[in-house]
């Protein structure tokens, strides 16, 4: 082993104090309405406060005794599993078609990424007009094939309509890192392929996407915890979770039954079970699927 | 020089303390557009008419966000003075004993007058207590009609000065309309629970939930599946099926509005404040105002519909100058001038007699047919224990309950009996919840 310069500091505080900051921030910011919230999930409130009984895990039982829960729940990995897919699909397919531009890729680029500068709130409002039922346009070209589009009825249509609207938004994102990954595969891995016969498509997948497997897995995470947690302004703004709950995912219930209902025990419920699971699914990921990426 | 200067900072201090000395009222509400503006004109007219208080109006978003922000502020000690808080939230601020100060109490403290009998009844009962205490200040109330486009009326054959009296006639009508092609559509409406379900349930004198509609205390149930109701949602979904019926959307059903507006629809029921909204809109048609449909072989005396909107809560834990103030401004938003023109520019219900009474006197009724709809509406009849109103805890929670079980009817996962009592079913879990947390 080489023989490194360390520079040792004796304080022992040091560290500490350096840390400082970003414990603080994880502190206050994280730690502690997490905190809370596991509080309150076990205890039932009255909305001003007055009244604070612990009722231990009420809550939960009664969470999982309601059939519309656990159908929000798969709402939720659908919905879920859909703007995960949808979004890196389509990220990955513009990224793999800019970076085979040479001279109108920054504009490419440029465009691409602006929908990423859109609050999610806007991009809800975007596509609820684009696909309102009595004055949008795009219910009426659905109208030419037959489709008679309605998502305030029919829960199908209401799913797709914020899958879209969730997926659109985080497109950017992900051609973003997409295309940073791709300028990074070294070129003459890609000469030798070509060298070898192999055409643009097949070059693609067994030396590009290969390559590309640790940003791939980071995109993953990151678009799961999207569509999880910052979906929210979205469903608020085009659905509400209707019609009839059809897209009330876990996220929108907890404002729901919280905000709107005054519930505070039962959102807190939720939005603890919400945050166990979206640290089972990083785990899982970091534990089963990390092992296959190649770094 | 010296007793110059000295003067003249000591009047400097004296009239800045003069100044300082207006004590600030704060008010949370939750009226947006040009009702907002209205509210604030309100205020700032109190403003101006004395000079010991300022009353601070705060948009704060919708009804819900605006109750929420007040709950909140309340438990971070931050409270405004006064909330606007809609009707849904009623059981919740009844429940909170120890946040509100009763107007009744708050009025007598400070020794304002304060009539309960000079409030119209309607409006009155929906918010006093079981002893007959008004407990929060009415502002803003109104109460569904049905607003029908007469233009359409005419190109369907049909006399547009006669609008539908009952449910048989909006069918007849609509029937017209869609099949001469006036319009696409007969009829929609906007808030489903409240126009389709509560409100009809007070027409017709059924009971919407046990112990007075809620009014009897806690421990109540919904109701709401009888014949009455099963029948009216069967109709609904089998007029939609016919294409007389367009649903306007959950909640307000804002899509309501953009049909009639279209002239899609030829009739649409909606909140008698919706009216200034109605004449804005209706550039390319003249518009009709009516009472709400009944079905003439459940009633021949339909009652008193129920209303809407919003009352002013006062919230505990200000000092005495602060209730003074916002006893004075109560007396003042009561005057029969002020409630005249706030209810005469917004469509809101005038919430005194005398208010009434002076819009009859400045001849406003007549000049501004259908303007006096819904004062009709509320004023018909001896109000029942059924038509009093509705008072349930969480209710907020409960209403999107009903609009769920419309839209499991309406796209045809359920019929209107199944759909109804799985309504009346989550609705009473939620009710229990709210009990047992109060």
């Amino acid at each position: 082993m080489m023989d490194t310069k360390r520079t040792t500091f004796n304080n022992k505080l040091l560290p500490y104090l350096l840390l400082a900051p970003q414990l603080i921030i994880t502190l206050v910011f994280f730690i502690w309405p997490a905190a809370q919230a596991v509080k309150s999930s076990v205890e039932r409130e009255d909305p001003f406060g007055f009244s604070t009984v612990f009722v231990g895990l009420t809550h939960y039982k009664r969470l999982f005794a309601d059939p519309s829960y656990l159908d929000s729940l798969l709402r939720t990995g659908v919905f879920a599993v859909a703007v995960t897919l949808l979004s890196m699909g389509l990220g990955l397919a513009f990224a793999a078609a800019v970076d085979r531009l040479t001279r109108t890729s920054r504009i490419y680029t440029t465009l691409l990424v602006w929908p990423y500068a859109v609050a999610p709130v806007i991009a809800g409002v975007l596509w609820f007009f684009l696909f309102n039922t009595s004055t949008g346009i795009l219910p009426f070209f659905l109208s030419q094939f037959g489709i008679n589009w309605n998502h305030d009825l029919n829960g199908t249509h209401a799913m797709i309509l914020i899958i879209i609207a969730a997926a659109w938004k985080q497109v950017s994102y992900n051609f973003l890192f997409f295309l940073a990954g791709l300028q990074s595969v070294p070129h003459a891995l890609m000469e030798a392929g070509a060298i070898d016969g192999a055409g643009p498509v097949k070059r693609f997948f067994t030396i590009a996407l290969p390559l590309l497997s640790p940003t791939t897995f980071f995109l993953f995470i990151i678009n799961v915890n999207y569509a999880m947690f910052d979906t929210f302004p979205i469903v608020d703004a085009t659905t509400n979770g209707g019609p009839a709950q059809s897209t009330n995912i876990m996220v929108y219930k907890v404002y729901q039954d919280g905000f709107l209902g005054l519930n505070l025990g039962s959102s807190s419920a939720q939005s603890v079970l919400l945050m166990l699971i979206v640290m089972v699914l990083t785990f899982v990921q970091f534990r089963y699927v990390e092992r296959r990426v190649q770094y | 020089m010296m007793k110059k200067l000295v003067l003249a900072a000591a009047a400097v201090a004296l009239s800045a303390t003069t100044s300082l000395a207006a004590t600030e009222v704060t008010w949370w509400h939750a009226m947006g557009g040009e009702l907002g503006k209205k509210l604030e004109e309100v205020a700032q007219k109190f403003n101006e008419s004395q000079s010991e208080y300022k009353v601070v109006p705060t948009y704060k978003g919708t009804y819900p966000e605006t109750l929420n922000a007040a709950i909140a502020a309340f438990r971070a000690k931050q409270q405004p003075a006064i909330v606007q808080v809609f009707e849904v939230g009623t059981g919740t601020m009844m429940a909170a004993k120890g946040a509100v100060y009763p107007v009744y109490k708050l009025m007598a403290d400070q020794g304002e007058a304060f009539d309960t009998k000079s409030f119209l009844a309607p409006v009155t009962g929906y918010y006093s207590d079981t002893e007959g205490n008004i407990l929060s200040l009415p502002f803003n109330s109104s109460t569904p009609i049905m607003y029908y486009n007469k233009d359409v009326f005419k190109k369907a054959g049909l006399d547009p000065e006669v609008a539908p009296k009952t449910w048989k006639e909006v069918e007849e009508f609509s029937k017209k309309i869609v099949t001469s092609g006036a319009a696409k559509c007969g009829f929609t409406s906007a808030w489903i629970t409240w126009v389709q379900t509560e409100n009809l349930s007070a027409i017709h004198d059924k009971p919407f939930g046990s112990l007075e509609n809620g009014f009897g205390g806690f421990d109540t149930k919904f109701e709401f599946n009888g014949d009455l109701q099963v029948k009216h949602w069967a109709n609904l979904k089998k007029w939609q099926d016919e294409g007389l019926f367009k649903y306007g959307g959950p909640v307000g059903g804002d899509q309501a509005a953009t049909m009639f507006y279209a002239q899609e629809c030829a009739i649409t029921m909606n909140s008698s404040a919706g009216r200034a909204g109605v004449i804005n809109n209706a550039k390319n048609f003249t518009p009709g105002f009516a009472p709400l449909p009944y079905y003439d072989d459940e009633t021949k005396e339909p009652k008193n519909s129920i209303i809407g909107g919003a009352t002013l809560w006062v919230l505990n834990g200000k000092d005495d100058a602060t209730y003074k103030g916002v006893a004075k401004f109560f007396s003042y938003l009561s005057k029969p001038e002020v409630q005249a023109d706030w209810h005469q520019f917004t469509g809101y219900l005038p919430i005194t007699n005398a208010a009434y009474e002076l819009g009859q006197s400045q001849g406003y009724y007549e000049k501004n047919p259908g303007s006096d709809v819904s004062i009709k509406q509320i004023l018909r009849g001896t109000p029942s224990a059924n038509s009093k109103g509705v008072r349930f805890g969480n209710f907020a929670q409960v209403r999107t309950v009903v609009d769920e079980e419309f839209q499991s009817l309406l796209s045809g996962q359920k019929d209107a009996k199944q759909a109804l009592d799985a309504a009346v079913e989550r609705g009473n879990t939620i009710l229990r919840e709210f009990q047992a947390a109060n």
